[in-house]
């Protein structure tokens, strides 16, 4: 036991080993990056939301003492970059070519010896405009007379995911059985319908987007400092892009300032700085401001739904149909694995046994920017969980029965697991009744709702929202999931050091999430070295192995799922070693914690440090020295964490302002490898969906014109504003995961969004209210308080 | 996010100050806390090409008592507001503010001169000068002049002060015997401008009310007295339904910009319920604290 304390192993709340350097302020992120000679970089944007360009004046900016070229498309066209691919099978522009089709896009990059120059230089650039009708209601994409925004795709019926129907049209995908699930509808005792809105978000990483590149023309190599929460697919896109060999491009992320899918993509300014290296044989630096990142790199959501839901009159759900308008903007840059243009988004049958289901999803062009990411969720996790979370709500409004008691009627039951949904996944574990009922029963849900019956009749606002959820994440199987053509494995490289410490190289990429600990914690248990001694590295690609990054809570149910199994490769080496010196056969040998020793005989041991030693001078004969291994893996499904959230909110009747009382979160992500690690994870992830819930939104006047760019309006809550969070866990293990562990980050934004809006809801559920959208600012709630006549 | 080029300059007297506005006019600004003006400079909505940075003139700080009055050097932070035992015993309404102004970091370097001075409606020292009856001293080349906080705010980012002026003091008269004062204030988050805010002053006699005094913040173009919403309640016996008239009195004054924050509507409903909150808190003061 002491021994196995001594390793800080897996279950141990170790403190993280990366917050020395981050609390001392010595990480290394991309903007402390300085190279000699290096360049900056300012990008020239659209103040329009939808122009043709008439023409672009460079003399001025050019004439500025410091300027050393102004790119636009012009000067990009004869390379074939002034489109690039995106990871959604479309293009988009790198600068505007003949036109502009999102306010602030970008239109042109100076590169000057320094940023007041380059911002100078940028102000100097005339660009002519001659402005055309924004389209921004992606409900009138597809009307006859809207405006055409993709003149590029015109006359192409598609756009890299499907056949299109409108020029605005990008793609409709549907799943499941569309005839049985109208038949089902047809003959519902009862059925429910309600539009729900997921409204355009923005991750809004404290570190916005920006690279170093700098191309080495002695050598025609290229080493790019990046923001990515996918390097080695950069490297890839890169190499695809430029035709410089793979294996003369090396991308680095340095420490990473969060990055919630907003690092995913690849951005105009990192081809123009790539290009404007490369041409001018210099580093040149481009880093975002904040206001360039909230306004154009990767927002989220933007899902218009429609849910509808068949049951009978005692709430057991017999049939599920969803439909979402999905504004993907102007481009469709939208993150994916390459088959799913609608990412996971057929998850929406949620934590209940639903017989039959269709869900489409179609995808439109509108004058905004690109996007579309999983903004801390896996692919559209949270738009498919949001919808089904306040659908089972409005059902039980509708049949006047408890929020709590529709949920146990309709979950799938332990000894369903695994259970093959509607929408064809293959859930591989969970547990939710008797998780349900924990938090019931800690939150004293009877006497909540006691108590509010009491508070309506005074005229007092008091809700209590639900959220009993399941996620989908750890992409994915290689037979269902690739990145432009690669499949969605990861990868972990362990070398042994003889004296006994171990470094472990990994294809994913730590952004905030404590990388360098859970890694270590995992090696810890299972060689028996101390978590202390082991070393984690990621991001740069010349000595990590290949992997596909971090998003999606991907990184432990694969990358995890990988240190254990290369681990387990240096094991069983080391046990042969340890027969080997202790003169007995491999199959004689047990493992205890750190060592080896002979079965029957505790005294005959040798320790893990003992046989590192070994591995470089003393191995059984046919064996090669060294102990190291690598292993890329390749999961044979998701794992599908779930959670049961409880909110209590009060709202003041005069203001609008809602206080969350109380918040209960209880998660399932498996067997947990560092507590606390996962409960930090969660408040994250709660803080965020209270973002998203009470205050965020990415909003467009008539013309497209973005409303709120700068934190002042764009709501991230600060310390003051957050709430306290109670957490709790059940322990269900992922059946195929070599830890039993599954991914947990995103589940408090996916399961926290929908909490929030059933609490507010819900204190108005007595007056007939079963929607209103986010976010749930004092204002909005202010105005169906004062519709309803509740404030006088 | 990065400003053009300009000259610095930090000198360290207020005839040093005056005399470097008088020479470049309205190509100069006052740099106080620099919490409105360098945002604007960084998103060039304001390209000065001479900034005069007042921090280093000594003489502009401080809080005392001078005369019977509250004297506030125009440079003094809000964090010093906050910290003042005087302000604290003889005009609390001010540090309850000024902790509601922003955050701890700006509160560190914004100071109560360069907010009033700003002519911002968002901002909160305004409508507090207004209804306190503050007095403004503003030094420019030809020597001092006192200009009445009601009669300073002429606009949105427009006031009485000069190009080549600086405020140098700010003088408030202690609060009265019988009298409670509070400002409510509604916003959306932490460093947020008011979405809706109240200041008032009431001095009672027994249950009737002597002297009002209610300013509202970000509800029009400048801060604002509800003139008819104190007359609502002066020389009566304040209610519930009194108050409501008088926040009533106080919407009809209101002409709030649409934003984010909320449209007209709501911004001026919650002018009343701030202004209703306001009078009922400086109400419960009277007599204590």
């Amino acid at each position: 036991m002491e021994r196995q304390e001594q390793l800080q192993g897996i279950g141990c709340s170790r403190k993280r080993k990366e917050d020395p350097r981050f609390i001392q302020g010595k990480g290394l992120y991309v903007d402390d990056v300085k190279l000699p000679g290096m360049l900056c970089g300012e990008v020239v944007r659209s103040p329009f939301a939808h122009a043709k360009i008439v023409s672009i004046n460079k003399e001025k900016a050019l004439a500025l003492p410091g300027v050393h070229a102004v790119i636009t498309a012009e000067d990009l066209k004869p390379l074939g970059l002034h489109w690039m691919p995106t990871l959604a099978g479309d293009t988009q522009a790198v600068l505007a070519d003949e036109k502009v089709c999102f306010q602030m896009q970008e239109v042109a990059m100076v590169i000057a010896d320094d940023r007041y120059i380059a911002a100078d230089a940028a102000e100097l650039v005339e660009v002519e405009y001659e402005q055309l009708p924004a389209l921004v209601d992606p409900h009138k994409a597809m009307d006859a007379d809207a405006p055409i925004i993709r003149e590029d795709l015109v006359g192409k019926d598609e756009a890299g995911q499907g056949k299109r129907t409108h020029n605005n049209h990008i793609f409709t995908w549907d799943v499941g059985d569309k005839d049985a699930t109208d038949r089902a509808f047809e003959s519902a005792e009862v059925t429910v319908r309600e539009d729900i809105l997921n409204p355009r978000v923005h991750p809004s990483p404290m570190e916005t987007c920006g690279c170093v590149a700098s191309f080495d023309k002695v050598n025609g190599s290229l080493t790019v400092h990046i923001t990515s929460q996918a390097p080695h697919i950069v490297r890839t896109v890169v190499t695809l892009l430029s035709g410089i060999p793979e294996s003369k491009v090396r991308i680095i992320s340095p420490d990473i300032g969060g990055g919630f899918g907003n690092k995913v993509g690849i951005y105009p300014g990192y081809v123009c700085a790539i290009v404007s290296s490369i041409v001018l044989g210099r580093p040149v630096k481009w880093i975002e401001s904040r206001i360039e990142n909230i306004s154009t790199t990767a927002f989220a959501r933007d899902y218009h739904g429609v849910g509808e839901l068949a049951a009978d009159k005692d709430g057991r759900i017999t049939a599920l149909r969803f439909h979402a308008l999905a504004d993907h903007g102007a481009f469709n840059a939208h993150a994916q694995p390459t088959k799913w243009p609608a990412g996971l988004f057929s998850i929406c049958t949620g934590s209940y046994d639903i017989p039959v289901a269709y869900a489409r999803v179609d995808g439109v062009y509108t004058n905004k920017a690109p996007g579309g990411v999983a903004y801390r969720c896996s692919f559209r996790v949270t738009e498919a969980v949001y919808l089904i979370e306040r659908m089972i709500d409005v059902l039980a409004q509708k049949l006047d029965i408890d929020k709590a008691e529709i949920r146990r009627r309709n979950f799938i039951q332990a000894d369903q697991f695994p259970y093959q949904s509607a929408l064809g996944w293959e859930y591989d574990s969970g547990n939710y009744a008797p998780a349900l009922e924990k938090v019931l029963e800690a939150c004293d849900y009877e006497g909540l709702r006691k108590e509010q019956t009491e508070k309506r009749a005074n005229g007092e606002l008091m809700g209590i929202g639900l959220c009993t959820f399941t996620e989908i994440v750890g992409a994915g199987p290689s037979k269902a999931c690739d990145v432009l053509g690669v499949g969605m494995f990861d990868s972990c490289e362990i070398r042994v050091h003889p004296t006994g410490s171990a470094i472990a190289r990994m294809g994913t990429i730590t952004q905030g999430q404590g990388h360098e600990t859970t890694y270590a914690q995992i090696i810890a248990t299972e060689l028996g070295l101390s978590s202390d001694d082991i070393q984690i590295e990621e991001g740069d690609t010349d000595t990590a192995p290949y992997g596909l990054g971090t998003y999606g809570s991907r990184s432990t149910p694969v990358g995890g799922a990988a240190t254990a199994m290369a681990a387990r490769t240096i094991r069983a080496k080391a046990q042969k070693i340890a027969a080997h010196l202790l003169e007995v056969s491999p199959e004689d040998i047990e493992w205890d914690v750190d060592r080896f020793h002979v079965k029957g005989n505790p005294d005959a041991v040798k320790t893990m440090k003992e046989v590192a030693w070994a591995a470089y001078n003393n191995v059984p004969e046919g064996m090669e020295m060294g102990l190291e291994s690598v292993n890329y893996y390749d999961p044979p499904n998701f794992t599908y964490p779930f959670g049961i959230y409880l909110c209590v909110v009060d709202i003041d009747r005069h203001t609008g302002e809602t206080s969350i009382r109380r918040f209960y979160a209880l998660d399932d992500c498996g067997n947990r490898i560092n507590p606390m690690i996962i409960e930090g994870q969660i408040h994250g992830g709660l803080n965020e969906a209270f973002a998203v819930a009470m205050g965020q939104l990415i909003s467009f006047d008539e013309e497209g014109n973005l409303q709120g760019n700068t934190l002042m309006d764009y709501f991230i809550p600060t310390f003051v504003e957050t709430p306290h969070w109670e957490t709790d866990y059940t322990v269900t293990p992922s059946p195929h995961h070599p830890l039993g562990a599954k991914g947990v980050a995103e589940s408090p934004h996916v399961g926290g969004i929908p909490c929030f809006s059933n609490a507010v809801v819900d204190a108005f559920a007595h007056k007939g209210v079963t929607h209103v959208d986010m976010p749930h600012t004092a204002f909005n709630v202010w105005k169906t308080i004062h519709e309803l006549g509740l404030d006088s | 996010m990065i400003p053009p080029s300009f000259e610095y300059h930090a000198p360290g007297s207020v005839d040093d100050a005056i005399a470097l506005l008088s020479q470049y006019g309205d190509a100069a600004k006052i740099l106080a806390g620099g919490h409105s003006l360098l945002p604007m400079m960084k998103l060039r909505f304001a390209e000065p090409e001479h900034l005069v940075d007042i921090n280093n003139i000594d003489s502009l700080k401080g809080i005392r008592e001078e005369d019977g009055e509250i004297v506030i050097g125009s440079m003094t932070s809000e964090n010093a507001l906050i910290a003042s035992t005087l302000l604290q015993e003889k005009c609390p309404m001010l540090p309850e503010a000024a902790k509601m102004i922003a955050d701890p970091q700006v509160r560190n370097r914004g100071t109560i001169g360069g907010d009033i001075s700003h002519g911002d409606p968002g901002n909160d020292h305004p409508a507090l000068m207004l209804a306190l009856d503050a007095t403004f001293t503003l030094a420019g080349p030809n020597g001092a002049r006192q200009v009445a906080a009601a009669d300073f705010f002429l606009g949105t980012f427009f006031t009485a002060l000069e190009a080549d002026e600086i405020m140098t003091e700010i003088r408030i008269a202690p609060q009265a015997a019988n009298t409670g004062a509070s400002y409510q204030k509604l916003k959306r988050k932490t460093g947020d401008y008011a979405t809706a805010a109240a200041a008032a002053v009431i001095s009672m006699s027994g249950d009737t009310c002597q002297s009002a005094s209610i300013a509202l913040t970000n509800l029009g173009a400048t801060a604002m007295r509800a003139s008819e919403a104190e007359a609502v309640l002066v020389g009566q016996v304040v209610d519930e339904a009194l108050i409501s008239q008088a926040a009533a009195k106080a919407m009809e004054i209101c002409d709030p910009a649409e934003d984010l924050r909320g449209d007209a509507e709501y911004k001026t409903h919650m002018g009343g319920e701030m202004t209703r909150r306001a009078i009922r808190a400086a109400m419960q003061r009277v007599g204590g604290n």
